[in-house]
């Protein structure tokens, strides 16, 4: 497949990257965890852009999601619970050159780092965030998150979880100069990678949220959702995410959606009844802070020199 | 200091009716210290620091303290809300605050208690307190006015009530904005200062207004000289100290950690606004981009942490700049940056804790916080500055060893230094203080991302972008290759190549200068902005005859070599500190009870000696006067227990 693209065009690299050159060790995610076709359809994404692996940097919080910078052979940043935002922002902001890919999950972006969620979908740097929501706490073994349904035994609320779920689309729908907002499902995996794929290619935080399995401490909700696809709302649109003509056979419910449009974005995050799936709102327009953080990269040691003895002398007796 | 005031009789101006003939027999004076104390928002401060300024720029030794209150605009005319500013002038270098004040300009009595109740006077202090309040509409404002005048004559201070409000208002309709400005003129002749050099730095503080705004404030000082000349007889000469051979400049510590960043090359600041901290990023906010920097103000203190650490990972070694609270925020980060080993540079400047403690207020009490705040054994390089220069070049270090130690590196300051405005010799700045622009050349993939050196723990640093050199950062414990490892070994290696680096900084450096005798009956042992203090006490104490002297620490972590054997040279060792200790004679406190000052406990342990401490959280700077009687007491109470 030397240089050879899904569209059949041919690309004469100097290097040519396979999904080899993105995998590294083997994921220790459990039988039958979402996070494995997430995984896949990053790397699919990374060689589809023939992304240099030393320029592509993923970084995450902690949990089960945040493992995903170690199943890349890229550079990755493994850091603190609820604190991917911060770091990944922070490496963006100085160095444009870099690809930078956040993985998180529902507890590690809508509790401990909700605070960071809200500012760095203000910010709007140029990256791609993957939420990987399953509901549940699942590296320190089944804890209510904000995201579990109501009334689903945990082991902090035996008795089910006493309230109800928080909505992360309407939430991030909310936050302004937001600019990429999508959903997905992990076992719908071409459309996964459809996704994925949008939101890399989208200048700004791309923010997916996929609605993910954990077979071992979430039972329920995703079980539910795989047998019923009729729950789902399929988001068609010209400017959304391209749907194969066999995965639009799988959804009954389809909508046309124009993801330029805020008012109806919130109106379809706000429906209990379905579930959208696809893109919901898009602004290409939204400023991008990266570009304010990144100025003066060019200045040489003698720019330098001559503005700190210019500041300096305005100090002088 | 006080000598030159008691020799002058001050005239009382409210009985003067006649205008007087201007004066111009100045009396020599070495130095003095002066306040000017007001309400929020009146200016004193701005009038302070210009007299400051102006006063350094004539060739003077010069420190100034701020007197800030925590709110904004906290109630007019009650002794909590004074704001104010105190200036040491004089013919050599000041290092220090400095013991009571000579002369204290008060735009109202209330403000001028609050001065009181900190014992900044005594009996010799000249004040000069506008006289407005004794004539106000509101009886409650007159008879306090009253009351207040006989309870400073009942302390035996000599006020003189001056008609600064009623002398403004003819050059300006509403005084309050403005009357600072008189008093600098007031104060400029009474310490014969260069009007023209007053008149440019006023013009520089509005500069950003219109011209009318320049004109009104330098018909105010004019006003305010020339009353002076007039009605007041004090009148100073406070001559150069011997012209400097290199160029000097005048700022304050957090303009100094400002400039320092520039110089140092980091191009990222990324903060979350904090008191005493975030008058340095004020400054970069105006001046970064002069040198292709930014500042980002983050959501909060751990993403402003989070931030630098990204920017660090991906290459370009970056500052957070905080307080306190924000420290115990940042404590994760910061353990972190430890254990994945990224450079970063965290300035601390210090305020009075602990929780939300006293905001504008000077203590060092965040050293133990800072070594050993992370869970884990987590070690960190810290610098603690003593002057206003060293707030500048620390941080040029500070860069350096986060970067060749792959290591966070704490720089402490102080409220202290913040605010108060000294001289000293303008940097040179050379371009290899800059950071190297970032290695992005192929690495040898046959390098592991912790190829520690067995002896030293060091290790070269793969940056993003570096063919081949492409590894997973964690904070979990990980072996050489970066790899999550849980066995039994890799994590007592990990921790034992991180604490190695520390030696190996603490071989290169140098045992600290003993300031006085080699050995004697005591050594005093400080650190931070207590400097200049510490060392004019222990000079008193030695024209007293004690065989006292002293060493100040800039490294704390490591700490700097040969400290048990200098110490050993003594008969006995105390630290002066601005944080908490228990006195040795109170209730329940005893040997096994006695919690030591902060540095104590950490000498203590470092060196196996019996050290002693003193120190005390009251939010002001020490006192050299107040020093040396804690010096000189506590040598004769042991040589008296002998």
């Amino acid at each position: 497949m030397f240089g050879l693209k899904s569209d059949w065009s041919v690309k004469a690299n100097d290097r040519y990257f396979t999904l080899d050159d993105y995998s590294a060790a083997e994921p220790r995610w459990c039988t039958g965890c979402g996070d494995l076709a997430i995984l896949a359809s990053v790397h699919k994404v990374c060689r589809e852009n023939q992304l240099l692996p030393e320029n592509t940097v993923s970084v995450s919080g902690i949990g089960c999601s945040s493992r995903l910078p170690h199943y890349m052979k890229t550079y990755g940043f493994h850091g603190l619970h609820g604190r991917a935002l911060p770091v990944a922002c922070g490496v963006k902001s100085r160095r444009l050159d870099l690809d930078v890919w956040v993985a998180t999950g529902d507890g590690d972006c809508f509790s401990i780092g909700a605070g960071h969620w809200i500012h760095a979908l203000r910010y709007n740097m140029d990256m791609t965030v993957l939420v990987f929501d399953n509901g549940i706490y699942g590296l320190t073994k089944k804890q209510t998150s904000p995201t579990t349904p109501e009334a689903y035994q945990t082991n902090t609320h035996p008795g089910g979880a006493v309230l109800p779920p928080l909505n992360p689309l309407t939430i991030t729908l909310g936050v302004t100069n937001i600019s990429f907002v999508a959903q997905v499902v992990d076992w719908n995996t071409p459309l996964l990678y459809e996704t994925i794929k949008a939101a890399h290619a989208h200048k700004g935080t791309s923010f997916v949220r996929i609605v993910q399995r954990c077979p071992v401490f979430m039972d329920v909700m995703n079980d539910e959702l795989m047998d019923d696809p009729a729950r789902f709302l399929l988001l068609n649109h010209e400017q959304g995410i391209p749907v194969p003509d066999g995965v639009s056979k799988m959804f009954e419910s389809q909508a046309d959606h124009d993801p330029n449009d805020l008012s109806a974005a919130l109106g379809l995050a706000n429906d209990r009844t379905k579930i959208p799936v696809g893109l919901l709102y898009r602004n290409p327009d939204a400023g991008i802070y990266n570009e304010l953080s990144s100025q003066g990269l060019d200045f040489t040691s003698e720019d330098k020199l001559a503005g700190v003895n210019e500041a300096l002398d305005k100090f002088l007796i | 200091m006080n000598e030159a005031s008691e020799l002058i009789a001050v005239k009382q101006i409210d009985n003067v009716v006649e205008e007087l003939p201007v004066r111009d027999t100045a009396i020599a004076i070495r130095e003095h210290i002066v306040e000017i104390v007001s309400d929020s928002g009146e200016g004193a401060q701005k009038c302070g620091q210009t007299l400051g300024i102006l006063s350094a720029k004539m060739g003077n030794g010069v420190w100034t303290v701020e007197i800030i209150p925590a709110e904004i605009q906290p109630p007019a005319r009650t002794p909590d809300g004074a704001s104010g500013i105190r200036v040491r002038i004089g013919d050599s270098p000041m290092t220090n605050t400095g013991n009571d004040a000579d002369l204290v300009v008060a735009f109202n009595e209330q403000v001028l208690r609050s001065r009181i109740g900190s014992h900044a006077y005594n009996d010799q202090t000249v004040v000069l307190l506008d006289n407005m309040w004794a004539s106000d509409s509101d009886e409650k404002i007159r008879n306090q006015y009253a009351d207040a005048l006989l309870e400073f004559a009942e302390c035996g201070l000599t006020v003189h009530e001056l008609p600064i409000q009623e002398e403004c208002l003819k050059v300006v309709p509403d005084p309050r904005k403005g009357k600072n400005m008189f008093v600098l003129g007031l104060l400029c002749h009474i310490y014969s200062r260069d009007t023209e050099k007053a008149l440019a730095e006023i013009s520089k503080i509005f500069a950003r207004k219109s011209a009318k705004v320049v004109e009104s404030n330098h018909a105010l000082f004019n006003a305010g000289y020339a009353y002076a000349q007039r009605h007041i007889e004090i009148h100073y000469e406070i001559a150069a100290h011997s012209e400097p051979d290199h160029r000097m400049v005048v700022m304050n510590g957090n303009q100094a950690v400002g400039l320092g960043i520039m110089a140092s090359g980091m191009e990222l600041v990324a903060m979350y606004p904090i008191t005493p901290a975030t008058s340095a990023s004020h400054f970069l906010a105006d001046e970064f981009h002069s040198v292709g920097g930014f500042v980002h103000q983050a959501e909060d203190e751990i993403a402003a942490a989070g931030f630098a650490i990204g920017a660090s990972y991906a290459g370009k070694t970056a500052c957070t700049i905080t307080s306190g609270p924000g420290i115990a925020l940042k404590t994760e980060m910061i353990g972190l940056a430890c254990m994945a080993e990224i450079p970063l540079v965290i300035i601390d400047v210090q305020r009075g804790g602990p929780s939300t403690g006293l905001p504008t207020k000077v203590e060092q009490s965040d050293l133990l916080a800072t070594l050993f705040g992370a869970p884990g054994d987590s070690p960190k390089i810290i610098l603690a500055a003593a002057t206003i220069s060293d707030c500048f070049h620390f941080v040029i270090l500070a860069r350096k060893l986060a970067e060749s130690f792959r290591i966070p590196v704490f720089l402490l300051s102080d409220a202290n230094l913040a605010t108060g405005v000294q001289p000293f010799e303008r940097p040179e700045v050379a371009d290899d203080w800059f950071a190297a622009p970032i290695d992005q050349s192929p690495w040898d993939p046959k390098v592991l991302a912790y190829d520690w050196d067995e002896e030293t723990g060091l290790s070269a640093r793969p940056i993003p972008g570096m063919r081949g050199g492409e590894y997973v950062l964690t904070g979990l414990a990980h072996n050489r290759n970066a790899k999550i490892a849980y066995d039994a070994t890799t994590n007592q290696v990990g921790s034992t190549m991180r604490s190695r680096k520390l030696a190996a900084l603490a071989d290169t450096l140098s045992p600290p200068e003993v300031h006085g005798d080699p050995e004697g009956d005591m050594l005093v042992i400080g650190w931070g902005s207590t400097l200049g203090t510490i060392e004019e006490a222990v000079d008193v104490a030695r024209e007293n005859g004690h065989k006292v002297s002293c060493i100040h620490l800039r490294f704390l972590s490591p700490l700097e070599p040969g400290l048990r054997e200098i110490c050993s040279r003594f008969k006995q060792v105390m630290t002066i500190e601005l944080n908490y200790s228990d006195e040795i004679h109170a209730s329940y406190i005893n040997g096994e009870t006695r919690r030591y000052a902060q540095l104590a406990q950490l000498l203590r342990a470092h060196t196996l000696l019996d050290i002693d401490c003193w120190s005390a959280v009251y939010g002001n700077p020490l006192q050299p006067g107040k020093i040396s009687r804690v010096i000189i007491d506590r040598v004769i109470e042991v040589e008296g227990g002998k």
